[in-house]
């Protein structure tokens, strides 16, 4: 158990080193909150024409779509800052074989690398809400009473995430340097079936089954109703009670630390047997 | 002179020796990524997710708008035209979001990311071109991203019902082709630049990610920032600077019709938007042959370019 703690305590700190001691500590902040706040101008911007050209404004969809945004975040930080730790001590920085040789839990290690980004991102997502609260009139009104049950639904959300991540990583042991496919595909997943940007009565019914099928979409959905509680977009979920929702996202969240333990494992063995742990594509 | 120094300096001689290097740099994006098939899963279908998304907050959009407009059939039609007109915008912005991408990652990056493994010390001694080079790394690149594009552009017809009306398909090839040229020339342009920034490159390349999609309209048609009171101008204006922007400007009004969100979202006319490309391609080409030469430059003087992890 010491081991692990040392483990995650190390390599967190290397992650947060390597992501952030290439410039000054405010460019470093201004890097981290462009790119998030970027991205959600995208969304601002396609509202507003939509906006213009039908002349026809939906401050509950518009709403909808900036909050699911604010917390998909986390969905790209924590997954490429999982899956991306294999590639990049793999194919950029070589070092693969000497970590992996050291007497430390591969897995931990990859999960405290990961939690860097998770704090980038946790400040991203906050600097994005305070954005669109006070400049773009998003309609949010958390309650103290909701305060501990957002809390857990975030710490439940961020669990599954890593655990996909991790999963993701196991792949990733096998195939070439995909790192940007995976990094915006795997996310694109997500984004499309999980009702983050608009409602899942969008989606054709396969696509709605998808979505129900993943715990993310109902993690979105929690958020939202206690950020957001009044925006009255019909989001096929509301048949769930936000205690069900909590008690599916901690299911799922053991579910998928499993699943993670053995893909990860899985992957490992393959890796190993073939030879690829430490292989380059550099093409 | 020997006669290795008069065939070295023989005009027909440097062209084969380029042309061999444009092939051989682009033969193992062309080839090799092959051999490792599942970059067609990784980089061509996973990607048409995040495009797909954006393409149902529009037809969300449009969802809400026709519950709002029961009863009225010409209001009807009219969110429909304007709705599929918007997602068409997504379609085309996605091909070129393949593109741009391969531009900051698989060029810009490319020569740091050749110095990392060892390969650019390789290079710098090779007797070819440097821009030779770049030429063969852009025309592998572009093969390997037109399968994402050409997915995307397939993915847009028949899975999201997007109907496009080409009237002049010339001037869409000579866009589309002086676009990319203008976008591959940036690309080699950053690739010497990136190489003297060291490893803030790669945060470089990933802060050219959003922010080049938001100020160049890749989602939504660009005239929208100028109607935005204010900053959209100027970050429409600043956009600009990349040639994607003027680009798919003008892919929009020749596959869109210049009809399209009543003619109101459109920067230039056609004509004038490729005479500006032109004129991009060629200013970045030239750039990135100086910047390239600075390169050079320095690799000679200090030595230490090829040092790897600065």
């Amino acid at each position: 158990m010491n081991t692990f703690w040392r483990t995650f305590k190390v390599a967190a700190w290397l992650g947060w080193e390597m992501d952030s001691n290439w410039t000054e500590p405010w460019l470093f902040i201004v890097y981290s909150v462009v790119k998030p706040v970027a991205g959600a101008f995208i969304l601002v911007l396609m509202y507003t024409v939509f906006a213009i050209i039908g002349n026809r404004q939906d401050p509950a969809a518009f709403s909808y779509m900036f909050v699911g945004n604010s917390f998909f975040i986390f969905v790209g930080s924590v997954l490429f800052g999982t899956f991306q730790v294999i590639q990049s001590d793999r194919e950029w920085y070589q070092t693969i074989r000497y970590v992996y040789m050291a007497p430390i839990s591969y897995y931990v290690y990859i999960v405290g690398r990961a939690v860097s980004k998770i704090g980038v991102a946790a400040f991203a997502v906050a600097i994005t809400l305070v954005f669109g609260v006070y400049f773009l009139g998003v309609q949010v009104h958390l309650t103290i009473a909701a305060v501990p049950l957002f809390l857990a639904a975030t710490a439940l959300g961020l669990a599954v995430l890593l655990a996909i991540g991790i999963c993701l990583g196991g792949v990733s042991f096998l195939t070439a340097r995909h790192t940007h496919g995976l990094a915006e595909g795997i996310p694109g997943i997500f984004y499309v079936f999980c009702g983050v940007l608009f409602p899942l009565s969008v989606l054709p019914d396969w696509g709605v089954a998808v979505g129900r099928a993943i715990p993310l979409t109902y993690w979105f959905d929690l958020t939202r109703r206690l950020l957001s509680p009044t925006l009255g977009v019909e989001t096929t979920l509301s048949g769930y009670s936000d205690l069900a929702i909590l008690a599916l996202l901690l299911v799922s969240s053991v579910a998928f630390f499993g699943l993670s333990l053995l893909i990860f494992k899985t992957g490992e063995y393959f890796a190993r047997k073939a030879g690829k742990i430490d292989m380059t594509t550099s093409y | 002179m020997s006669t290795g120094t008069v065939r070295r300096t023989d005009l027909r001689y440097r062209i084969g020796l380029n042309l061999r290097a444009v092939v051989g740099r682009s033969y193992p994006r062309i080839i090799g990524a092959n051999r490792e098939p599942s970059w067609i899963f990784f980089e061509g279908l996973l990607p048409l997710l995040g495009i797909a998304a954006y393409v149902f907050i529009y037809q969300s959009f449009g969802a809400r708008a026709l519950e709002a407009a029961a009863g009225d059939p010409a209001a009807q039609a009219a969110i429909k035209a304007n709705t599929n007109a918007l997602v068409a915008s997504v379609v085309l912005g996605g091909t070129m979001v393949a593109f741009w991408l391969n531009v900051l990652w698989s060029m810009a990056s490319q020569l740091y990311w050749e110095k990392e493994i060892g390969n650019l010390q390789l290079y710098m001694m090779a007797p070819m071109n440097r821009m030779a080079l770049l030429g063969g790394m852009a025309v592998g690149g572009m093969f390997m991203t037109s399968v994402r594009a050409v997915s995307t552009l397939v993915a847009g017809i028949v899975v999201f019902g997007v109907v496009f009306q080409v009237a002049d398909p010339l001037m869409l090839l000579a866009v589309f082709f002086v676009a990319l040229t203008a976008l591959y020339g940036l690309g080699m342009m950053f690739a010497s630049l990136y190489l003297l920034w060291g490893r803030e490159a790669w945060n470089l390349s990933a802060l050219m990610e959003e922010p080049i999609f938001f100020s160049s309209g890749f989602y939504f048609p660009v005239g929208g920032l100028f109607r935005v009171p204010g900053w959209g101008p100027v970050v429409a204006i600043l956009g600009s600077f990349v040639p994607a922007t003027f680009g798919l400007d003008a892919l929009r009004q020749l596959t869109l019709s210049r009809t399209a969100f009543g003619g109101q979202l459109w920067i230039f006319d056609v004509k004038t938007e490729l005479y500006i490309l032109v004129f991009m391609a060629v200013l970045f080409l030239i750039l990135a042959r100086y910047s390239l030469r600075y390169l050079e430059l320095l690799a000679k003087r200090e030595g230490k370019l090829t040092s790897r992890h600065q």
